[in-house]
């Protein structure tokens, strides 16, 4: 798979806002964004209340991303060109959410909503009106996604990567550092895990790294790519970011991401622990 | 606690503002024309290692919650960059301004 199937660039994006079968889709948490000005034709999924079910902590069963996507007006033949804010961390998980759901024409706007900002082209307040479909997803397909007894199972068996920041990662820091330092669960990571942070994957203006530095970085970090890998944050988007580079980007074929993460990890009673910055040791 | 992961709200420093036990950088990017909005605002530690980032105000504010020590803010603007150093050596607010030329 090469970059140019699962990437498109701010230019491509530009030259192809109104051809006909692609659809341009801004995910973010915080969609206030989207209302201050999106690319043009760009239509809104809110991570928080459209992508996670409203009652349970799980993703809208199958029914509901039919629902979802119909609404949008997003057919199956579709290209969907996936980019937000975070440097892409929601796009990253609604792509990744796409895939789990047999959606396989997805492409994520290399560098997001940033480098089209730092480009200077143009954001709209105007809102498509996209006619709705009769969108059908197929099951979700779970090779791609890691349940917590896998995790637990998978200490120093599988590979484990920590993309959150050293600091999350040694446990000084319970959440990113743009967040207060409220969060309730014990701090630290899952023994065996090496830590390579998501922005090492990433150039400053978004971009991904290239396929060849990605390896070089898992390569310097321990990663044995002959293993199974299963990668994690907190809420499980800085990991889709990880997930894209290492399945989508360097091809490696078995990779999960484990979407209930720090959040749900670091609350379990009874798992193993560990605090300190020598992951993988 | 928070269950997401987008920043709140980027809103100015206020002079003697009290933490509590959070390590708090925060300031303001400007431009040729004074407070600049906008700009990606990027957390580095002494490494140059990312910690975070956020989009400063339209007032050109923006602020981190950073484990205590030396620390790089390095602000990205369509107009340009600019970068600036701060000791934050423990709980408090600890400001700093990026110049972007």
């Amino acid at each position: 798979m090469s970059r140019e199937d699962v990437l498109v660039t701010t230019q491509w994006a530009e030259e192809n806002l109104n051809t006909p079968g692609v659809v341009f889709a801004e995910v973010d948490e915080d969609t206030t964004a989207y209302e201050g000005g999106h690319i043009p034709g760009a239509v809104r999924i809110d991570w928080k209340t459209e992508l996670q079910d409203q009652v349970r902590r799980d993703f809208v069963d199958k029914a509901g991303f039919e629902k979802l996507l119909s609404a949008k007006g997003i057919s199956n033949d579709d290209l969907v060109v996936l980019y937000g804010g975070n440097n892409n961390w929601f796009a990253a998980y609604a792509y990744w959410y796409f895939k789990l759901y047999g959606h396989d024409k997805v492409k994520l706007l290399d560098g997001g909503r940033k480098k089209w900002e730092l480009d200077g082209r143009d954001l709209v307040k105007e809102v498509p009106d996209r006619p709705a479909t009769d969108y059908k997803a197929a099951d979700q397909d779970l090779s791609l996604r890691a349940f917590r007894d896998e995790v637990v199972d998978a200490i120093n068996t599988k590979n484990l990567v920590d993309v959150r920041s050293p600091d999350e990662f040694s446990g000084k820091l319970l959440a990113p550092a743009h967040l207060p330092q409220e969060s309730a669960q014990r701090a630290g990571h899952i023994p065996s895990a090496l830590n390579v942070p998501w922005a090492q994957t990433a150039n400053e203006d978004g971009t991904f790294k290239t396929a060849d530095e990605l390896k070089e970085l898992y390569e310097e970090a321990g990663l044995d790519t002959s293993k199974a890998t299963i990668a994690y944050c907190r809420i499980g988007e800085r990991s889709s970011h990880t997930w894209f580079a290492l399945h989508e980007l360097m091809g490696l074929k078995d990779v999960k991401n484990y979407d209930g993460s720090w959040t749900e990890y670091g609350s379990l009673v009874g798992v193993p622990v560990e605090t300190g910055s020598n992951g993988g040791n | 606690m928070t269950d997401g992961c987008g920043a709140p709200e980027q809103s100015a420093v206020v002079t003697g503002e009290d933490t509590g036990d959070q390590v708090v950088v925060a300031g303001k990017v400007t431009g040729g024309e004074g407070a600049l909005g906008g700009a990606y605002v990027r957390l580095l530690n002494a490494d140059g290692e990312f910690a975070g980032e956020v989009q400063a105000s339209p007032e050109g504010d923006f602020r981190f919650y950073a484990a205590p020590g030396e620390w790089k803010v390095r602000a990205l603007h369509r107009s340009g960059n600019g970068e600036a150093t701060v000791d934050a050596a423990g709980p408090g607010l600890h400001q700093v301004t990026i110049a972007v030329a």
